[in-house]
């Protein structure tokens, strides 16, 4: 009798992944001889006639003096620390200095000042607005650098793509298939309610953005490219960060000059409340989400 | 309200916008905008300082809806606006004086980036600058460091990635130290605005209570900055991050960057902690030796270069470790010479390094001093430029070098502890200022043997241009310091 497939595989004797799954075997690093010997002459060159290690006194008490004030740095640095938490204020109490009128306002009339009941999301998103805006541009010029770095030409980028990691897995595809959406859902639902439960753009846009790698991953940057390429990520990027910019700009610039801002607030608890928080925090959770999926596209080939 | 005292905050939105609008214009476009918001922020920190200059006293906007203590502030004085001011036109003319450079290092489809890191790194110094907020400011030192780190690496060889790495390394630990430091000062006193945290400091400090983790935080605070503008130990990321990268990134960063993070620390030392507390916790004392040490070590490390750019980086190297030593005298005086040293500094040595790769250009791109023979004559615009430079850094009178060279003995002499080694120190480090810079000077104007080809002004219209505003810039801080030299002292009394 014919063997079942899955006691076939029980027992060793198929493998249900040979010629179903497409993946390049991982070769081994192999550094050619001559690049090899070539170094360790590099490096007794540099030893013997650049440093001259065997005479030179100066270079050796150095490299020692410099190992042992490394480690006398290091563990000074941690004794001071040390030191200073010892004489901190003790956590919580309610005597300490930060239990002060800022905190005491914030719980008190955050809700009725931002409309937002989720009080952290009140105080990065409304009184401390100017903070967040940096902070998120902050994502920005680090997807930018990465993009200075890492991002190859166009031909470089399908030879660099998948070199170790399978190509359609049934089992992840399967997995992606059922977690993918669920995952989205709940990311948007984490960006929609910033105001009124606890996340907002920054955990929401996480969320988000490993759903897609997770997509990604499963079934490939061709699928993709069909909903989100470079162009889809810059024009995302430049669209919140610039509807964050001037809706920002037009709430300090009114709250500057003490001109009656447009913007209602609404009633607490609502979707639809606490004035620029909600747009706020979708721009954030778009720029979020882009940065993360961006970081994964550079590192994985060096591009969309 | 005045409309002028929105500009301070239009020029940081405005250079932030501009950030996020050039990602998705091509290499030329983006320079023009770049071009754009520098001009416009000119104009408007010009009319922020004449406003305050007017009014004589400062003054702090409100961002969004919430008075002090609740919300985020920024603040404008005499020497904010002046300083925004300075930074800019700096920036503008190390842009123009390396853009054939950046345009050629830079691969094609990257020059947009180039300049989004730019426009960044202009906010974030502005954004420092003007800030009222501890928190805000910490914000922008993450992006400063990281568009930094960008502008370094984006000339894309191995040196520039060894580098950035070494910089990024550097930067985080000072950042880091920096992070510590406040997260503890909001321990001590629950505010994050200056204002506020000043008055809860003056009163620990008067109470008595919480006195080591207050030193320590000072410290913490202190050292961080001091890493991040490269004072004399912690100086090794210097000669890579301005010796191999683009001409252009060499000079903002040299001549900004570090000085960003000086103006942060004065601002600490006078807004945060107060500049009797910072005196009686005697870290200045420590300064005042690194800084000392860096103006020795600095120069002495130049005199054995061989390569123009990383000679030019250690002399950065000395003359950081001269503002340090201002800052580390503890008396208003030297407070006043070191930051009139920020100005002049940043003016010459923007001014050396695009002169520099004027002369590099016509000796094959060899940055060797050999190779740089007679260079002055095949470029004689870069040669006079960087001779400028020269007599400025060594303090020559009439250029800028010499006026704060002055202040700064001016100051030392004020002061009874420290007189001696200052002065001491202080010739010391010009002689040897003198010998690396002179010898330079004389090894790029030694005459041809043979036939050579001359650039003239034609073939290099931008860069020179930039090139002749620097030293007339530097000759005009030389020559009508006073002007300056009385801002600062009302800038300073603002502070307090």
């Amino acid at each position: 009798m014919k063997k079942d497939k899955f006691f076939a595989w029980l027992d060793g004797e198929e493998d249900l992944y040979t010629g179903n799954v497409e993946v390049k075997p991982q070769e081994e690093h192999e550094v050619p001889k001559e690049l090899l010997m070539e170094r360790m002459r590099e490096n007794k060159r540099l030893s013997e006639r650049v440093n001259d290690v065997e005479h030179n006194r100066e270079y050796r008490f150095f490299k020692h003096l410099y190992r042992i004030l490394a480690v006398d740095f290091g563990i000074l640095l941690i004794l001071l620390l040390l030191l200073a938490v010892s004489f901190l204020p003790p956590v919580g109490h309610a005597a300490n200095p930060d239990n002060n009128e800022v905190s005491a306002r914030y719980i008190e009339k955050g809700l009725q000042e931002t409309g937002a009941v989720n009080i952290v999301t009140g105080m990065i998103l409304d009184y401390r607005a100017f903070d967040t805006l940096g902070e998120s541009h902050v994502l920005f010029v680090a997807a930018v650098t990465v993009f200075v770095l890492l991002r190859a030409g166009k031909g470089r980028q399908e030879e660099n793509d998948r070199i170790y990691e399978p190509k359609n897995d049934t089992i992840l595809q399967k997995a992606a298939f059922v977690l993918v959406p669920m995952i989205m859902i709940f990311g948007i639902y984490v960006i929609l309610n910033g105001h009124l439960s606890p996340g907002g753009g920054f955990s929401g846009g996480a969320i988000i953005g490993s759903g897609l790698i997770l997509y990604l991953n499963a079934f490939g940057f061709a699928k993709t490219e069909r909903f989100f390429t470079e162009k889809t990520y810059k024009r995302v990027c430049l669209f919140s960060l610039a509807f964050y910019c001037l809706a920002k700009s037009y709430s300090f610039y009114t709250g500057a000059n003490d001109i009656h801002s447009a913007i209602p607030l609404g009633t607490p608890g609502a979707i639809l409340s606490s004035g620029l928080i909600l747009p706020l925090n979708i721009c954030v959770g778009l720029v979020v989400a882009c940065t993360m999926y961006a970081f994964y596209a550079l590192f994985r080939k060096g591009g969309f | 309200m005045d409309f002028v005292q929105n500009f301070p905050f239009f020029s940081i939105v405005v250079s932030l916008f501009s950030g996020a609008v050039c990602s998705v214009l091509n290499g030329k476009a983006a320079r023009a905008i770049n071009r754009v918001v520098l001009s416009a922020v000119m104009v408007l920190s010009a009319a922020t300082l004449v406003f305050t200059l007017q009014t004589g006293e400062s003054y702090t906007y409100k961002m969004g809806h919430f008075p002090a203590p609740f919300g985020n502030e920024i603040r404008a004085g005499v020497l904010e606006s002046a300083l925004a001011l300075f930074f800019c036109f700096i920036m503008l003319f190390s842009l123009w004086g390396g853009r054939k450079h950046i345009e050629e290092e830079v691969e094609a489809d990257k020059l947009n980036y180039y300049y989004i890191l730019t426009n960044m790194m202009l906010c974030s110094l502005l954004a420092i600058i003007y800030t009222n907020d501890l928190f805000t400011a910490y914000v922008f030192v993450e992006i400063n460091t990281i568009s930094a780190c960008g502008l370094i690496m984006i000339r894309q060889t191995g040196r520039t990635i060894e580098a950035a790495v070494r910089y990024m390394i550097m930067s985080l630990l000072g950042s880091g130290l920096l992070l510590m430091g406040l997260c503890m000062l909001y321990d001590l006193t629950g505010h994050l605005l200056m204002e506020n945290i000043r008055e809860a400091v003056v009163l620990l400090h008067a109470s008595g209570r919480y006195q080591v983790p207050l030193t320590i935080t000072i410290g913490l605070m202190t050292v961080g900055l001091a890493i991040k503008s490269a004072l004399f130990p912690f100086h090794t990321w210097v000669p890579d991050a301005y010796g191999y990268s683009t001409a252009s990134s060499a000079a903002i960063l040299s001549s900004l960057v570090s000085k960003g993070y000086i103006f942060l620390l004065i601002k600490i030392i006078y807004r945060v902690i107060g500049f009797e507390v910072f005196g009686d916790s005697k870290i200045n004392n420590i300064l005042f030796v690194f800084g000392l040490a860096g103006m020795i070590f600095g120069s002495l490390s130049a005199i054995k270069e061989d390569d123009i750019r990383r000679m030019v980086a250690f002399s950065s190297v000395a003359q950081i470790g001269y503002i340090y030593m201002g800052i580390g005298m503890g008396t208003q005086a030297g407070m006043a010479a070191a930051v009139f040293h920020i100005f002049s500094h940043a003016a010459t040595k923007a001014l050396l390094f695009i002169a520099g790769v004027g002369l590099t250009d016509v000796s094959g791109q060899s940055k060797r001093f050999a190779d740089l023979k007679g260079s002055a004559y095949r470029n004689k615009i870069a040669g006079a430029a960087f001779g400028a430079g020269a007599l400025s850094m060594v303090g020559v009178p009439l250029f800028s070098g010499f006026i704060s060279k002055l202040l700064f003995s001016q100051a030392a002499v004020l002061n009874h502890g420290k007189m001696l080694p200052a002065l001491i120190a202080l010739a010391v480090s010009t002689v040897l200022n003198a010998i690396y810079f002179m010898k330079t000077v004389i090894r790029i104007y030694r005459p041809m043997e043979t036939d050579y080809e001359v650039r003239t002004f034609g073939r290099q219209k931008l860069f020179a241009v930039s090139c002749i505003c620097l030293v007339a810039l530097n000759v005009l801080l030389g020559t009508m310091s006073q002007f300056l030299v009385d801002l600062i002292g009302k800038g300073l009394e603002m502070f307090a």
